[in-house]
């Protein structure tokens, strides 16, 4: 998990590492449950180390209570205005439809009808998660965006099929 | 037959036309459909499969074949017995609703038990328990120009529901539905599909085939592949969702 998103959480108010836990699963719903737990205390002495988060104090059970520096503040603001771009691997992909026609290793048919089958088992896991969520929950709308995003790659797939079955019919 | 084969087709075909005009709708499509199961029909425009629907409802008759429903041979029935197949034991669900717009939810429910000659008592409980089920009691009274696109097609389905239907047939029943419609759809299907209800889907959208029990393709009339999705991947939702490092 990137260190910004645990700063992020600590924003609205100096919390302790478990508060932060139950913020994160509050937004991220069936998404949250396979986090690692114990990576929150490591990011968070990571960022202490790099003074981005200091300890404000800690309470009769010795937890700590952190909060955001001036700097981390800043690292925060400057989060929220980054543009992020999806990462596309839609280009290996494709190489290796060309390679597997040219060697003639394998059929790039297959190889496409293995990848849908994949993206398909995917969708069916987060499309069975979104339908458990409530309208309008926080993680219904990250689904959601997961959703959206398998189709498009499923139905790019279609359109791999249909070209290499063309140029396969014209051999 | 098996006893849990409730749709079945041998080398059933649908053709239009003669000569160099010839279409082959369906081609030599063999095909059994489970009792229970959630069966999805994908490939692109034109490749047969609102034909293979229709065929499997008793909307269309074949050129050729056979095809079974709950072990009763339906290729030969005259127009009539087809008409009373589509009546009492098929339910449609169309893209663009077919409700009528002159009436109420409710009374679009009750017309398909009023048709089958059910007592209008009968066919009033039973529209109230159906729109009970597709979550929609509330808005019984309203006309279908009152309800939103998610909300004609679960009228729609609950009307398909009407006369206990053994299968459900339904041709693109999200395709005019945004995310949060088709998601109320895909709910009602999962719920129908866990009380045991089968339901065969022609779709395009990739969400339906995902939580179907099987998913086959067709290209140029014919069957052209089948895909199991049971269990997923198994891989954590974290993962997806780029979280994880």
């Amino acid at each position: 998990m990137q260190q910004e998103i645990v700063l992020a959480m600590l924003a609205k108010e100096p919390s302790r590492a478990f508060q932060l836990r139950s913020r994160l699963d509050d937004a991220l719903g069936p998404l949250a449950e396979g986090l690692n737990a114990g990576h929150i205390y490591v990011t968070l002495s990571r960022l202490e180390k790099a003074r981005l988060v200091a300890v404000a104090g800690a309470d009769g059970a010795d937890t700590k209570v952190y909060r955001l520096t001036a700097a981390g503040h800043e690292r925060v603001t400057e989060w929220l205005s980054e543009v992020s771009s999806p990462k596309p691997d839609l280009a290996e992909f494709h190489l290796k439809l060309i390679a597997a026609a040219a060697a003639g290793l394998a059929d790039p048919i297959s190889i496409v009808d293995l990848q849908r089958r994949e993206l398909l088992r995917r969708l069916r896991d987060v499309q069975q998660a979104a339908m458990a969520e409530p309208n309008e929950s926080d993680a219904g709308l990250v689904l959601e965006g997961i959703v959206l995003r398998l189709q498009a790659d499923l139905r790019w797939l279609d359109s791999c099929e249909r070209v290499w079955s063309e140029r396969r019919s014209k051999r | 037959m098996n006893e849990s084969v409730l749709l079945r087709a041998r080398g059933l075909r649908k053709l239009y036309g003669s000569g160099e005009g010839l279409v082959r709708a369906v081609d030599d499509v063999d095909l059994d459909v489970m009792r229970g199961e959630m069966l999805a029909v994908m490939g692109p425009s034109g490749c047969g499969k609102s034909t293979l629907l229709h065929l499997l409802g008793g909307l269309d008759r074949p050129s050729a074949g056979e095809l079974s429903v709950a072990g009763r041979r339906i290729d030969q029935l005259s127009e009539r017995a087809l008409a009373q197949l589509r009546r009492h034991e098929v339910g449609f669900v169309f893209q663009a609703y077919h409700l009528m717009d002159e009436l109420t939810a409710q009374e679009n429910v009750e017309l398909p038990a009023l048709l089958a000659g059910r007592a209008p008592r009968d066919a009033k409980r039973r529209a109230r328990q159906l729109l009970d089920q597709v979550g929609l009691a509330d808005r019984a009274d309203h006309l279908p120009s009152a309800l939103s696109g998610g909300q004609r097609q679960r009228v729609a389905i609950a009307r398909a529901l009407a006369n206990e239907p053994v299968v459900v047939l339904a041709d693109e029943p999200t395709g005019n539905l945004d995310s949060a419609a088709t998601l109320e759809v895909l709910r009602l299907f999962e719920v129908l599909h866990n009380g045991g209800l089968t339901l065969v889907i022609v779709t395009h959208d990739e969400r339906i085939a995902a939580i179907a029990d099987r998913l086959i393709s067709m290209r140029d009339g014919a069957l052209v592949d089948e895909t199991r999705l049971a269990g997923g991947t198994r891989r954590s939702l974290a993962d997806f969702a780029g979280l994880e490092s």
